[in-house]
């Protein structure tokens, strides 16, 4: 009993002291560790949105000028006394002119353009008025005339890509007081070109040529151009999704579906997870090893590179197709069972075609991841200056080729001031390839994925 | 049907892969240096010849060299681009690959030059200066002491007094050793701390080289591993710093950059060609002999890479600010002839 009294009077519980309306020190603890929380929280979603916010502003503000460049309209004298000393018109003779003999004809071309429109050439030479011009310009002249050879003797009119210093200076890049300081250009070209842009002659145009024209070199900024790279970046990218997406499926069915759980497999699935961690370079090192000096493949071919990057991809291939194919559930594989179909037909009818619009996910990404690689490209030759087109699949992946980001890469690193542009320009295009895939894969998955 | 297109396709691969085994452009690798050089003279070459335009890699002279001596074979490289000379090493590792003829060309020289921001003050340097102001330890009073300089007025007192930053090539680009050499260890020599570097060392006079090139590990002296580039950014960054440059780089940024005179010489393309200007190295190609009719085109870039359309003083190369060769014409020479190298001096 007088344990009875005792549990009587000691209280069973606290009583609560307050309304419910005040909060006590603990729960204001609790609320304040939350407050805290979703503060940070938010402050680290902001650093994230900051950080890409101010990335893009970046590279849109100095890549976007890259897809507009400066054109100049000049009638071009084609000198026979030049070109054709000997006045037979014959191809083979003509080739022997080389750019450096087509160079004067602009020069001369220009300086009779400026009289025209600018009534003096403000004390330049011919040869400093012809600077106003690409170097690239005597080569098309020279791929025109060997073109048409009977057009020699006539002028006819180019449109011609100006300097780069000059196409800066519509573009603010150059300035009359940086002009001053350098030696590539003078102020005095500058005005020269003003007054052209008055007369309407010079004009600022959208750059097709940057999406289709080769890499250039260091002295002619204002031609270089993604044609090579992108061509090669499709090549390799043909190449991973062709090996890389049966191999990859395979394997993850057999694994899924087929294999038994044993050491074996386990080993295996560890170590398929782990190859997905391996830094890209040492795939680069394999190939290098393996498909160049061993199996004898060319150097700085999409081939090469492309069998590289299937390695690096497949990874992640086979992670996303595993998981797709886990996420089916079991009553379908049941069913299908249940009504009397093999395990194969189960997985082909029923299981795959359920799991295609995850597998197609994890493929457009492991691709997209494959568009941007650079490292591993380094050690097969890819990261390089390649001018000449690759020829037309399948010959052509074993042709030299470059890749996006590698036009990056390279264009960083060049002397010219102008090259900061071009290469925000190709970030440009290659982050607008890697949207694209990242909305395939999303639309498939919107419109194909079942909920369960 | 399905079975029958796997092995047209294969089939076809297979005959690529034969078309392929005949290379019909020129591989280049090596030096970052020669690799614009490299790259005008390859797009001048595929605009005039009918051969397809050279592939030109990058990734260091070593590495090209190794690359070039790593045996004869359509799928190792025909040209490797050096900023420095073939070194014993090289040829050795060559020889044991079956790599037998090298012709080495040497196609101009490339100026260093030290530029600061161009809204600084200017600067007029000596070897020794660097060396006093860069090295681990200077000569105090005829003694060897730990290197106290701070600002540029410390080391010379006409210098002007700002802070010492110098952001030189790192230990990989084949400009440090001409900078270690003939900065450096220079000024070394001129400014006596290499006499006190000889004594300490018992007169060996490698050490005492060794020595000369330990350089200050208090931040003053950046070693950029990047390019021209990057040390322009840093540059940009750091207005009182001095960056150091090939003269080709500084001469496409001449609105951003001001150079200094070294011993009171400007460097410019006169003057490094007389040699007035001291900090300048030759630039070489090295070409392997055996490719030289299997390759198509082959003999044809190199003889157009030396013509004096294209490497003399008024070629593009030059234009550009490679340094043309005095003796152009006996390298023409020496390659018509495809005359190998001789044993290394």
């Amino acid at each position: 009993m007088t344990d009875l009294t005792t549990a009587g009077t000691v209280p069973a519980a606290a009583p609560r002291k307050g309304s419910l309306l005040e909060q006590d020190e603990r729960t204001r603890r609790r609320n304040g560790a939350e407050a805290r929380f979703r503060a940070l929280g938010l402050i680290a979603v902001t650093i994230g949105v900051l950080a890409l916010v101010g990335l893009l502003t970046s590279i849109l503000m100095n890549g976007v000028s890259s897809f507009r460049q400066t054109f100049i309209e000049v009638e071009v004298f084609l000198d026979p006394a030049k070109l054709d000393k000997s006045g037979n018109r014959d191809v083979e003779e003509i080739s022997k002119v080389t750019t450096f003999g087509y160079a004067p004809l602009i020069d001369a071309a220009m300086a009779k353009l400026l009289e025209e429109h600018a009534s003096s050439l403000e004390g330049l030479t011919t040869k400093q008025v012809g600077d106003l011009i690409s170097k690239e310009a005597p080569a098309k002249l020279r791929r025109y005339v060997l073109a048409n050879p009977d057009k020699i003797g006539e002028t006819v009119p180019f449109r011609l890509l100006a300097n780069g210093r000059i196409d800066g200076f519509f573009k603010g890049r150059v300035t009359m007081e940086s002009a001053e300081l350098d030696r590539n250009v003078s102020p005095e070209q500058l005005r020269l070109a003003q007054k052209l842009r008055d007369a309407g002659v010079l004009t600022v145009a959208f750059n097709w040529e940057f999406f289709t024209a080769p890499d250039a070199s260091d002295t002619r900024p204002e031609a270089a151009g993604l044609g090579v790279a992108i061509i090669g970046s499709a090549y390799m990218m043909q190449i991973v999704l062709v090996l890389s997406l049966p191999i990859g499926v395979a394997a993850s069915i057999y694994l899924e579906e087929f294999a038994p759980q044993n050491r074996l497999t386990d080993l295996i699935e560890v170590n398929i997870s782990n190859l997905a961690a391996v830094p890209s370079i040492v795939f680069g090192i394999l190939g290098l090893a393996i498909f160049i000096n061993f199996a004898g493949l060319p150097q700085s071919a999409p081939i090469v590179g492309g069998l590289v990057l299937t390695l690096m991809t497949l990874p992640t291939i086979i992670i996303a197709t595993r998981a797709a194919l886990k996420s089916v559930p079991p009553s379908i594989r049941d069913a299908a069972l249940g009504v009397g179909a093999s395990k194969m037909q189960t997985v082909f009818h029923h299981v795959l075609p359920l799991a295609m619009p995850g597998i197609l996910t994890g493929t457009i990404i492991g691709l997209a991841q494959a568009l941007g690689e650079t490292a591993p490209l380094l050690l097969i030759g890819m990261v390089a200056f390649v001018r000449e087109f690759p020829a037309g699949p399948p010959e052509g992946f074993f042709d030299p080729a470059s890749a996006l980001p590698v036009q990056v890469y390279n264009w960083t690193q060049r002397g010219d001031p102008a090259f900061v542009e071009r290469a925000s320009g190709a970030i440009i295009v290659l982050l607008v390839f890697l949207v694209m895939m990242n909305i395939v894969a999303i639309v498939l998955r919107r419109r194909f994925e079942r909920r369960w | 049907m399905l079975f029958k297109s796997t092995v047209s396709a294969l089939a076809l691969t297979a005959l690529a892969a034969g078309t392929a085994a005949a290379r019909d452009n020129i591989q280049i690798a090596g030096s970052s240096t020669v690799l614009p050089y490299a790259a005008i003279v390859a797009e001048a070459f595929g605009e005039n010849f009918d051969y397809p335009t050279p592939v030109v890699e990058s990734g260091g002279s070593g590495a090209g060299r190794k690359k070039l001596c790593e045996g004869v074979g359509e799928n190792t490289i025909d040209i490797a681009n050096s900023s420095s000379r073939i070194k014993q090493s090289d040829i050795d590792l060559c020889a044991k690959n079956g790599v037998t003829e090298i012709m080495e060309v040497r196609i101009g020289y490339d100026g260093i030059v030290f530029a600061s921001d161009i809204n600084g003050p200017s600067f007029a340097f000596t070897p020794a200066d660097w060396h006093a102001a860069l090295a681990a330890q200077v000569n105090k009073d005829g003694a060897l002491a730990a290197n106290p300089n701070k600002t540029w007025s410390d080391v010379r007192a006409d210098l002007p007094a700002q802070n010492i930053l110098a952001f030189i090539p790192g230990t990989k680009h084949g400009t440090r050793e001409v900078f270690d050499e003939k900065v450096i260890i220079a000024g070394c020599e001129e400014n006596g701390t290499f006499d006190l570097h000889l004594a300490a060392n018992g007169g060996d006079k490698k050490a005492a080289e060794k020595a000369c090139m330990q350089l200050r590990t208090d931040g003053v002296s950046v070693d950029i591993d990047g390019d021209y580039t990057e040390t322009l950014a840093r540059i940009d960054a750091n207005k009182h710093a001095i960056g150091v440059f090939g003269l080709s780089f500084y001469q496409n940024n001449t609105d951003k950059l001001q150079v200094a005179t070294m011993n009171g010489v400007e460097p410019t393309v006169e003057t490094i060609a007389s040699g007035e200007y001291p900090v300048s190295r030759p630039l070489y190609f090295y070409v392997k002999n055996a490719h030289l009719d299997v390759i198509p085109g082959l003999q044809e870039y190199i003889e157009f890479f030396v013509s004096d359309e294209i490497a003399g003083p008024d070629g593009p190369l030059a234009a550009y600010g490679l340094v043309s060769d005095p003796e152009l014409a006996k390298t023409q020479e020496m390659v018509k002839n495809r005359v190998p190298m001789g044993v290394l001096n």
